[in-house]
């Protein structure tokens, strides 16, 4: 299963918080993708998967894919 | 100090009068100071209406005089948005790792591509903190001229060795805004590329600030004299501060270099929290603290020293020590912290 967030006029912190908060409600092993267009986000969406010890599996123009590791 | 300044060097220092003379002297006594602490010949300095000016004067004369060899200028990705302005699209753009530390290797592969008119790298960074290795830099540069900007370092470290040109900002020390320092070498080549005058060699165009010159030479001379208690004790608190926040705050990121750093920064980002809010609350309670956070930009853009080194941006904060600030202050930093960002995290239900 894959969760999508769509986070698009946002800014930050929001789409970073949609994403803790999305994050736990997948199993282990799946993932969820955030598009965010904020600038902020091309940074702050790594710098959280770096901190939460999650893994960032792409991230290529507004869309974040991120996988629950743990 | 500024006030007699005010009263007696108001006059056009390039005039024959003895006004013009008097404030004649009153700058020469200003730049031979502030040539001393900078440790250049006072013939060697030239004083500009702001560190931004130095910095883009600095630059681009340097640049100009080596149009024969090529206009590409090699910086880090953290330099002040001055330097990374004057490069423009000809910039040679060199990344730092997570602390903020330039990466050496690329950068003297950058230095040693043909047509490189000049190196560019701050003695530390001014949002972060962080060291440069500027005598490792300068030894990689070869003949290819290094501009340091030391703006965030004058007065609160040592005065880097190796360069050709430094650039310094005296509200930065303590003195007043709108002067700006430009140590030029002698045997460095520059070509001021802009309508010149007879003032500073045509590097700072204009009738000069005598009374705020002086203000700053000042201001530097006492930052100085009192430099080696007050930096000292400046490290030890942003210690605290490093040790504290995160201790009491969860999901804090300190950023910057723990060791090898200005003695008076600290920036931090509190994940989950508007940099704007958290501004706003840390003001209400006294504290003037700067931001890297997008929404606190003009531009909405996040600072791109924190995206650089690839840290959070947003509920980010910067802390800088004044020689006015007391143990008191840090120690209720550290205290009223904690509940603003809870706060605002509740908000948001975090």
């Amino acid at each position: 299963m894959n969760v999508e967030l769509d986070c698009q006029g946002m800014v930050c912190p929001l789409p970073v918080i949609k994403l803790a908060k999305a994050l736990p409600t997948v199993a282990v092993g799946e993932t969820v993708t955030v598009l965010a267009d904020d600038p902020a986000a091309a940074v702050d969406i790594p710098a959280w998967c770096r901190m939460r010890s999650q893994e960032l599996v792409e991230a290529t123009g507004k869309s974040y894919v991120v996988r629950r590791v743990s | 100090m500024l006030l007699s300044a005010v009263d007696s060097g108001w006059a056009d220092p390039v005039r024959l009068h003895h006004e013009g003379r008097t404030a004649r002297l009153l700058l020469d006594n200003a730049r031979a100071v502030l040539a001393d602490a900078i440790g250049v010949r006072p013939d060697e300095l030239y004083l500009t209406t702001s560190g931004t000016t130095a910095i883009q004067a600095g630059l681009s004369a340097v640049r100009a005089a080596r149009e024969r060899v090529g206009r590409p200028v090699v910086h880090t990705a953290v330099e002040h948005s001055a330097v990374l302005h004057s490069a423009g699209d000809e910039g040679l753009e060199v990344g730092v790792d997570i602390r903020g530390r330039v990466d050496q290797e690329a950068f003297a592969d950058a230095v040693r591509r043909p047509g490189v008119a000049v190196a560019a790298v701050q003695s530390a960074n001014h949002e972060v903190g962080t060291r440069q290795p500027i005598a490792a830099i300068a030894e990689a540069c070869g003949d290819v001229p290094l501009f340091v900007d030391a703006s965030a370092s004058i007065g609160h470290d040592v005065v880097p060795e190796g360069w050709s040109v430094l650039a310094a900002s005296g509200h930065k020390w303590g003195g007043p805004a709108g002067v700006g320092l430009l140590a030029v070498r002698k045997g460095t080549r520059i070509a001021p590329a802009w309508p010149m005058d007879e003032r500073e060699d045509g590097l700072s165009p204009g009738f000069p600030d005598v009374p705020n010159a002086l203000a700053a030479a000042a201001a530097l001379q006492a930052r100085l004299g009192e430099a080696e208690e007050l930096n000292k004790q400046h490290r030890a608190w942003i210690d605290e501060v490093r040790r504290r926040v995160p201790a009491d705050v969860p999901d804090v990121e300190v950023v910057g270099d723990p060791d090898d750093r200005l003695p008076h920064i600290l920036t931090f980002s509190c994940l989950y929290v508007d940099g704007e809010a958290l501004v706003t609350a840390l003001d209400a309670e006294g504290f003037a603290v700067s931001s890297g956070s997008a929404c606190t930009s003009s531009t909405l853009k996040p600072s791109h020293v924190l995206a650089a080194m690839g840290v959070l941006t947003h509920g980010n904060v910067r802390v800088s020590l004044s020689r006015e600030t007391t143990y008191e202050d840090v120690d209720r930093f550290c205290q009223v912290l904690p509940g603003i960002v809870q706060r605002i995290r509740a908000e948001v239900g975090m």
